[in-house]
């Protein structure tokens, strides 16, 4: 009976062959570790994101009127709204959380590398929309840091030469932030960027799955072929990586819902205090910093003292990131066996880019302004190293087999 | 570059602090679980703050269930206008009206708590002293330059700034024990308003965790059996 | 790949375990997602009882009152009325009102609390149009019957107490809302007899 109806679909469209491709036939590295769970996960937390900001779409009213109020209608009238609402707001920084760590993954482990560029430029892009995404959606509760927040950002295109006013005005529709800036802010962040973003993912899958998964050692496994044409180091994406990737989303959930049940408020950094208070468009909070994952480039911008210039450098730290595979030029991809001086560089970058995200959280002082000076300077010179030591690495021998 | 970053690393701290150092706050031990505090504060907010502040996200029928009020008490002792219990909790002066007043709209107090914490909302009541040069005669030790009058002057006395900094307050219904009981009951109410669920997503949670728990057991069991073909 | 034998039933245990617990789980995300299409606290303040006052209600009329949104009616039913309600019950589809339309305190041959007044929500139970109240030329539509409700959607046909006729879409008679008497000139609707 079901198998008849598996034939008849099958013959119309290819669906066993789809779910062989891609999942019960997928060739995976037998040698996943911890760093590979951040994958998945962020596929879990995007369908949250999906769901619940669908559900609140249902109560929330997008008018510089009405959206704080309603916000603290779902937040007590609607029922579980509380719940809706502290699942998307931990969620979007869950998703911060889980996307750093998984392109985390992708820099120690090589994964930008050939052939594998266009997947970490997808991979870019969707951080780029992420980002996109993420300000929008801060806008829409219509506090204090929202407002404040997005006039901050938004001022930014104003250091463009030339049609910088322009620009601003453009992107506000009024000449300070309004009802008008809300609306399409709120049209972009609940269907214009959901659709590029879920397209991304698609073409990031897709990506994946024609070249095939890296792995900690950085060995290609299609390389390494049985009589069968099966990687002798892979084994089926299904049971093995779902029943992990299951046991993935258990571990992770429970820190997720100790956040959302216990510290939704994240100590300030999920939701931000000031934000609990209605936009106020003649008073300033007292101190503004953008949500905590904004900040390591938020603490590049205020490094420069110049505003364009500080545009400039903020823009560059995130598109340099997107030629990363075109800088590094080492044969070898994992970190594993790579140079002390490669394991160094991303020491420090990993540190350079948690200190800057702490610089940007707290408020600028003179002597905090050169420390964040200096860590742009190892920010940006983890890129130009690599560029110059990568051509002559000198590295271990890769071995021929994964190790466990 | 090693010691330049230790030497930073231990830097960063002490001007975080440096950077965010402010008047020294009170702590507020404010307990949900206690509902006679937290009506007693309901009482108090309604009598000395309803008439100018609102807490307008929320009804009054829900904080009476919440706290343990019968819709009679609620409507006969705590209501002083014409709304209906299951309204929101606006006050009886037209906003227009009350900037025109003080100068400025006495702002919503709903989510006071979340936005500026519990401690600090209780040091605030109790921070009021006299200084003629104010225009309400009073000035406030944790809200400098403070735009209202001291409403509860009544119950905790007057409180004069010596010229060690001290406050001494004379007169007054409460003794200082009692006062800071009742500003420790509406301190409470008001926490409770900047998030009525706390305490049942609170309770909530240890549930959604203890699931998570058996959860994650049974996964770790299922992938460690499959992948015994594996290693 | 090793090759040691393959435990099948632990397998199977453990994979219908995670999912039975997976699926608990699936389900309680749902609740949440489901009980928040529930009326909110906003809409249920809304729709609190309302207090009606119905002692200038003249014999015959009918009055319109909003609960939750819907339109209910009080009419004030004159003698003949009352009298002319007992006459017609082999014409209808539910008489003795054994479908519970209405409270059980209104589950008497008039259908109400008190015999004069005659409160329902005005909403047929066929599609959910209004019918129209008809005084006196009832007898059009039910011969023999002078005063009744009929419904201009698809010509659901109910009597004075609100039964619904044979032969019509509708399959049940009028609802009656919960409601009490505070006083002879005062009803609330949507408080069931007995509660304050």
């Amino acid at each position: 009976m079901v198998k008849n109806l598996i034939n008849w679909i099958d013959a119309r469209i290819p669906m066993t062959a789809t779910y062989n491709r891609h999942v019960g036939q997928y060739a995976t590295p037998t040698n996943f570790n911890f760093w590979y769970f951040f994958g998945s996960l962020a596929m879990l937390v995007l369908v949250n994101q999906l769901l619940t900001g669908i559900w609140l779409t249902m109560n929330y009213v997008p008018t510089a009127e009405g959206a704080f109020a309603s916000v603290e209608y779902i937040m007590r009238d609607v029922e579980y709204g509380w719940l809706l609402r502290y699942m998307h707001s931990t969620g979007a920084s869950a998703f911060f959380v889980v996307i750093y760590l998984h392109m985390f993954r992708g820099l120690i482990y090589g994964s930008y590398q050939k052939p594998r560029e266009l997947l970490w430029l997808f991979g870019m892009l969707i951080f780029l929309v992420l980002m996109a995404e993420a300000f929008m959606g801060y806008l829409l509760p219509w506090g204090q840091m929202s407002y404040w927040g997005a006039q901050v950002i938004i001022s930014l295109f104003g250091a463009i030469p030339v049609i910088g006013d322009d620009l601003t005005l453009w992107i506000r529709g009024d000449y300070v932030i309004s009802g008008a800036t809300l609306n399409r802010f709120f049209a972009l962040h609940v269907i214009a960027l959901p659709l590029v973003l879920v397209v991304l993912v698609f073409l990031h899958l897709i990506a994946l799955h024609e070249v095939g998964s890296n792995n900690p050692d950085g060995i290609e496994i299609k390389k390494n072929k049985d009589e069968n044409g099966w990687p002798v180091d892979g084994i089926p994406f299904h049971p093995y990586y779902t029943v992990k990737d299951i046991m993935g989303v258990a571990g992770f959930l429970i820190v997720f819902c100790y956040v959302l049940f216990f510290i939704p408020e994240g100590g300030g950094y999920f939701l931000e205090k000031p934000n609990f208070e209605a936009a106020n468009s003649m008073k300033t909070p007292e101190h503004i910093a953008p949500v905590w994952y904004f900040t390591p480039f938020y603490a590049i911008l205020r490094a420069v003292p110049d505003k364009l210039g500080g545009v400039i450098m903020m823009g560059l730290s995130i598109a340099v990131l997107f030629v990363l595979p075109w800088l590094d030029r080492c044969k070898v991809k994992s970190v594993r066996y790579r140079s002390t001086l490669h394991k160094l560089n991303i020491a420090q970058f990993a540190i350079s880019f948690i200190v800057l995200g702490y610089l940007g959280v707290v408020p600028a002082t003179p002597t905090l302004t050169i420390v964040a000076q200096v860590f742009t300077f190892t920010y940006f010179g983890f890129f130009v190293a690599l560029w110059v030591y990568s051509k002559n690495e000198k590295t271990k021998p890769v071995p021929a087999r994964l190790t466990h | 570059m090693k010691k330049l970053l230790i030497a930073l690393v231990a830097l960063l701290p002490t001007l975080a602090i440096a950077a965010s150092g402010h008047v020294h706050l009170e702590d507020a031990n404010v307990d949900l679980h206690d509902k006679a505090s937290l009506e007693r504060g309901v009482d108090l907010f309604q009598h000395y703050c309803s008439g100018c502040h609102s807490t307008q996200y929320q009804r009054y029928e829900r904080v009476a269930t919440d706290i343990g009020i019968s819709a009679d008490d609620m409507r006969n002792k705590y209501m002083f206008t014409d709304a209906k219990i299951g309204e929101l909790m606006q006050n009886a002066i037209p906003p227009k009206d009350a900037a025109k007043w003080f100068g400025a709209t006495p702002p919503d107090l709903t989510l006071v708590a979340r936005v500026r914490g519990e401690d600090w909302v209780y040091s605030y009541l109790k921070g009021f002293y006299k200084d003629p040069s104010r225009p309400f005669g009073v000035n406030n030790t944790v809200f400098p330059s403070v735009g209202m009058p001291h409403v509860l002057e009544e119950l905790q006395g007057t409180p004069v700034k010596q010229e060690d900094g001290t406050i001494v307050v004379t007169g007054g219904k409460l003794n200082a024990e009692e006062y800071d009981q009742a500003v420790r009951d509406i301190t409470g109410f008001l926490v409770y308003s900047a998030e009525p669920v706390k305490l049942e997503r609170q309770a909530m949670g240890w549930w959604v965790l203890g699931f998570l728990f058996i959860f994650f057991i049974v996964a770790y069991l299922l992938k460690k059996e499959y992948w015994k073909d594996v290693h | 790949m090793s090759n040691a034998p393959v435990d099948t039933g632990r397998r199977r245990f453990l994979t219908a375990a995670t999912a039975v617990v997976g699926g608990a789980g699936a389900v309680a995300v749902a609740v949440p997602f489901i009980k928040s299409w529930n009326p909110s606290a906003k809409a249920k303040a809304a729709g609190a009882p309302v207090e009606v006052n119905i002692s200038k209600v003249e014999p015959g009329q009918l009055i319109r009152v909003e609960w939750r949104g819907k339109p209910v009616w009080v009419v004030r039913r004159t003698d003949a009325v009352i009298n002319e309600l007992p006459t017609h019950d082999d014409k209808l589809r539910d008489p003795a009102s054994a479908e519970m339309q209405q409270p059980e305190y209104a589950t008497n041959p008039l259908r109400s609390i008190k015999p004069e007044y005659f409160i329902a929500v005005g909403i047929c139970t066929h599609l959910g149009c209004s019918p129209t109240y008809l005084p006196d030329s009832f007898g059009e539509q039910v011969e023999g019957v002078t005063s009744g409700f009929f419904c201009p959607c698809h010509g659901s046909k109910f009597d004075m107490a609100g039964r619904v006729f044979q032969g019509v879409p509708a399959p049940l008679n009028l609802v009656i809302p919960p409601h009490q008497y505070v006083d002879d000139g005062t009803v609330i609707i949507g408080v069931d007899k007995g509660v304050a």
